[in-house]
């Protein structure tokens, strides 16, 4: 099969490479454009570890060709830290509260929760564990993500009053 | 789990999607989400030269809410139909069912034409759009025709729509005002299709029960249905047990699945009557 150009935004800067239309974003992602923030757990839509965002949804990027996300805007893991390098808001709470410990789901649990967070600013638990309940941990219990995603919540609505 | 080599299209209408299903023969499939697609074609349990994806027809989006119909695009996400307020205003069962449906990722991508269209017995739209009693708008080289939802499921993964059809919206009539509704759903986890599910709407005399998972099409009884209008209920449930069909499988023996599905009807139909409206 002949490869396509393919053109995509990922973390605000533009790239570009040659695939085969079967090519799975998440297999794009990492071994071409060697972006390793989004984890291959089980390649089968169930555990969420390979979330991304495009086009402002959360989305499966091993269930999802790179020939349908051409043209789109991605952001991973990565592209969450601040502007000068530093974790940002959700990676440090992350760390904070132990929201990890292999770290293995982390980057697509970090990636729901920011869409999460931006449509819906105070989620209260239930909703938290709702709305995450694509992304699969085998080792934290989920508690310390749950209390991460909150205590997020928390300083981005504080920071935002601040900057008001 | 990489699929086989295919060529990829992304026509901008629908006459030029239809053109390349017409071209490709046999050999063409759309793709809308892809969240039921995608994953066959990884275990090569389907395979097509040509992908036909449809993202990029504008025809196909939008939900507009009339006074008497509700008309989805067929590439309106399930996500689109939960965050719709309009929508859950005229007709909360769709929001309900929705949000039973896969989980957040996967209902920013699967769509309401693909879950309709699939033919999956898995699929939960199927069910309600036959309880809702829907109309599915189709469009293929000879023109446009419409198909009732009811008359549309002829076996699993056999339906009504011809191989160079595109399924293109679904108009369904908004119940009135008095008429209650619920959606009831048992899954071993989130992300699994139902074990057994209900979907009910009573009121004004008149009532419409469909189930999901229990047959290799959507159940719709007029008989069930009909002893629910008339307010017997044990009626309701043994008409439906009756018509119903689960094979055994690995979310349980048929006797349970029977069961499972007498408690998912009774409990849609209680929450449904216990309903202001
Ligand atoms: S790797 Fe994509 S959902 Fe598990
Ligand atoms: S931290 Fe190990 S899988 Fe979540």
């Amino acid at each position: 099969m002949s490869k396509m150009h393919v053109k995509l935004t990922v973390n605000g800067k533009e790239v570009e490479g040659l695939a085969e239309p079967r090519t799975l974003l998440i297999h794009f992602l990492r071994e071409d454009l060697k972006i390793t923030g989004p984890h291959i757990g089980c390649e089968t839509s169930h555990c969420g570890a390979c979330t991304v965002d495009i086009d402002g949804k959360s989305v499966k990027s091993c269930t999802t060709f790179v020939a349908q996300v051409n043209g789109a805007d991605i952001t991973t893991v990565e592209g969450l830290t601040n502007d000068d390098g530093s974790l940002g808001v959700l990676q440090e709470m992350f760390r904070e509260h132990h929201g990890l410990q292999c770290g293995f789901c982390t980057p697509g649990m970090i990636t729901r929760a920011h869409r999460l967070l931006q449509e819906n600013p105070n989620p209260t638990e239930e909703e938290i564990r709702f709305g995450m309940a694509g992304n699969l941990c085998r080792c934290t219990g989920y508690q310390n993500i749950v209390k991460a995603i909150s205590a997020s919540a928390e300083m981005l609505n504080a920071q935002k009053e601040a900057a008001e | 789990m990489i699929p086989a080599g295919f060529e990829y299209h992304r026509p901008g209408d629908i006459a030029s999607a239809i053109g390349i299903l017409q071209e490709h023969g046999d050999e063409a499939r759309v793709i809308a989400g892809g969240h039921s697609l995608i994953p066959m074609m990884k275990l090569r349990m389907a395979e097509m030269g040509h992908l036909v994806d449809l993202q990029a027809i504008d025809e196909l989006k939008g939900v507009e809410v009339g006074a008497d119909t509700v008309k989805l695009g067929s590439m309106v996400t399930q996500h689109e139909l939960i965050t719709h307020d309009g929508l859950a205003t005229a007709i909360p069962l769709i929001r309900e069912a929705a949000l039973q449906i896969a989980d957040p990722q996967v209902r920013y991508m699967g769509t309401v034409g693909g879950n309709v269209a699939n033919g999956d017995p898995g699929n939960d739209m199927p069910g309600l759009m036959q309880c809702l009693n829907a109309t599915f708008e189709l469009s293929g080289p000879d023109g446009n025709r419409s198909v009732a939802a009811r008359d549309f499921y002829e076996a699993a993964y056999f339906t009504a729509r011809g191989d160079e059809e595109i399924l293109t919206r679904i108009s369904i009539p908004v119940p009135g005002s008095g008429v209650r509704q619920a959606y009831e759903k048992q899954k071993r986890k989130i992300g699994d299709y139902a074990t057994a599910a209900a979907a009910v709407m009573v009121g004004n005399g008149t009532a419409s029960v469909a189930m999901t998972n229990l047959a290799d099409t959507p159940v719709w009884s007029v008989s069930a249905s009909s002893a629910l209008a008339g307010g017997d209920v044990e009626g309701c449930v043994s008409e439906m047990l009756d018509a119903i069909d689960p094979v055994a499988d690995n979310r349980g023996p048929v006797e349970f699945k029977k069961h499972v599905a007498a408690v998912m009807l009774r409990r849609a139909i209680d929450r449904a009557q216990s309903r202001a409206g």
